[in-house]
């Protein structure tokens, strides 16, 4: 089940360049919430604050609280027990080039010394269901290369890797970005699926997209969260000024 | 239709077009010559080799330790095996640490000031002539010891295949995408683990090359081994011990007065030069198959 993103008073910063100000924000469980802005805002950023994977970094930095479920990230528990519980896809496919498709699904499990290898199967298996792949892939699991799979398929794949390690939240960092529109449609197409289990952050350059999987979407510029609200009211009858420049297209 | 043909930059008139045609060919043919130049002095070596040595190569060759001198007769089992077990201990030394500290230059030191220096002395400590690293290697190993071995001349082979794997791993290491080290960061995977399995892995063919360009430069190497393996006329596999090595072996009886002995060494060149090529592509072989062929 998804657990709830509590965000209050989050810095970032590269260096000594904030790029993030004071971000106050509410994730509920099991919906998912975008994230829109013009490029370099911050909601990257924002979202990699989230598995605290923006201090791998050069010198990325962080203050402020990050409370996922019960947890506070940043004070509680170890980079890595986080990152286990909140899964990651990125803005390009990135299946692990040397892995059979099999081995990429398995990695998060196997890197971290799972090793029975019936529960390996079916956690494969199911991951790859729930990632809507396994029809296309299941006769050639361990023969072909992760690599060698289409793009749509490859951040399929990568989807289904990242839920392969159970995680309570699903961090997507424009996962659509660089495919065609079928691909998109099926990526947008299990987000809609994934909601009842895992609570999902999206962060996307295509407002159809918000409007398409996100009940809540939140509209960041130059590093400051300017509202977040019900995905409907931000594209009809936004609260604030910026915010509605930005989905008419007036700036960005 | 004919003026918008001139305006473009691109159209021509026939001699602009012969002009890069010309062009073209001359390019590809400077390529192609090129190519010669780089292969020709390889296969020239290869065929005067075995022209002189293919003769001199018999049985007793590869399973006879050689004759005393005015014997005719005799073979290189001793220098082979010698060789072998020289290049053993210098690929125990030299893969782990170059691999390592290449692994430190990419991972974990990127970019600080203790890595500058280690890439640094890398870079010189490849540069050192090798009977410079001989004769270090008999200061450290062979004097306090009071006798030469074929510990020390394997350690000074080792520390010779040092700079070229640290140098490629680390090249092979930065080529490995940033995205792939995020995937595993991603995953909760530690990073000593994400390092070892996944980048490692990713770059491993890159490595591997590495290794094998390092073990075929010093396996034909013979000034460090003169003051610390120093060569040996009989069969010996103690480490503590003097020990034979092709290189040394062809050294000696290239610049001996007798004839038999010239052969020998031609036969000893020939086959230094079949074990190396032998040796690299046979593990390329093995590291070519199965699902690493498909990456990247």
């Amino acid at each position: 089940m998804g657990v709830g993103i509590e965000v209050t008073e989050l810095d970032a910063w590269y260096g000594t360049h904030q790029t993030l100000f004071k971000i106050n924000l509410n994730v509920p469980a099991n919906q998912a919430t975008a994230l829109i802005g013009p490029s370099g805002c911050g909601k990257s950023t924002f979202v990699r604050c989230l598995n605290r994977m923006h201090e791998t970094a050069a010198a990325g930095r962080v203050a402020g609280t990050v409370r996922i479920g019960n947890l506070d990230i940043y004070r509680d528990a170890a980079p890595v027990e986080i990152r286990r519980r909140v899964g990651m896809v990125f803005q390009r496919p990135n299946p692990f080039p040397t892995m059979s498709i099999y081995d990429n699904v398995a990695s998060g499990l196997k890197l971290n010394g799972f090793r029975n290898r019936r529960m390996l199967d079916e956690i494969v298996e199911k991951s790859l269901r729930h990632a809507a792949l396994w029809d296309e892939v299941k006769d050639d699991l361990r023969k072909k290369s992760g690599a060698s799979l289409s793009g749509g398929q490859q951040q399929r794949l990568c989807i289904a890797r990242a839920l392969a390690v159970d995680p309570e939240v699903l961090l997507m960092d424009e996962p659509a970005s660089a495919l065609d529109p079928v691909s998109t449609a099926k990526i947008e197409d299990l987000i809609f699926e994934l909601k009842s289990q895992y609570t999902i952050v999206i962060v996307t350059h295509n407002m159809q997209q918000a409007a398409r999987v996100a009940e809540r979407t939140g509209f960041f510029l130059s590093g400051k969260l300017v509202e977040i609200d019900a995905t409907h009211k931000i594209f009809t009858n936004p609260g604030d000024k910026r915010t509605e420049d930005y989905i008419t297209g007036r700036f960005g | 239709m004919a003026e918008q043909v001139a305006i473009s930059p691109y159209a021509g008139s026939n001699g602009n077009r012969m002009r890069r045609a010309v062009a073209n060919h001359m390019a590809t043919a400077l390529a192609i010559i090129s190519t010669l130049l780089v292969v020709a002095p390889l296969v020239a070596i290869f065929v005067y080799l075995i022209y002189k040595g293919a003769s001199s190569l018999n049985f007793a060759f590869f399973t006879q330790i050689p004759k005393p001198v005015g014997e005719v007769g005799g073979g290189m089992a001793n220098a082979i095996y010698g060789s072998a077990i020289l290049l053993g201990i210098g690929s125990l030394v030299g893969v782990p640490v170059g691999i390592a500290s290449g692994i430190f230059l990419a991972e974990f030191g990127r970019g600080g000031r203790f890595a500058n220096l280690v890439r640094f002395t890398a870079d010189v400590l490849n540069g050192v002539p090798s009977i410079v690293m001989g004769i270090s290697v008999y200061s450290l190993i062979v004097l306090p010891q009071k006798h030469f071995s074929a510990l020390s001349g394997g350690v000074a082979l080792g520390i010779m295949m040092i700079p070229t794997i640290t140098r490629t791993t680390e090249e092979m290491l930065l080529m490995v995408p940033n995205s792939v080290r995020e995937a595993a960061l991603g995953l909760g995977v530690p990073n000593w683990r994400s390092v070892l399995s996944i980048t490692l892995k990713t770059a491993s063919p890159g490595v591997i090359t590495g290794c094998m360009l390092a073990f075929a430069r010093v396996a034909g190497e013979t000034a460090p081994l003169l003051f610390t393996a120093f060569g040996n006329n009989f069969w010996s596999s103690n480490l503590t011990q003097p020990i034979a090595a092709l290189p040394l072996q062809i050294y000696v009886y290239a610049i001996s007065p007798y004839d038999d002995w010239h052969r020998l060494a031609w036969a000893g060149s020939l086959v230094l030069i079949v074990l190396i090529v032998v040796a690299v592509a046979l593990v390329r072989f093995v590291t070519s198959r199965g699902i690493l062929k498909g990456a990247n």
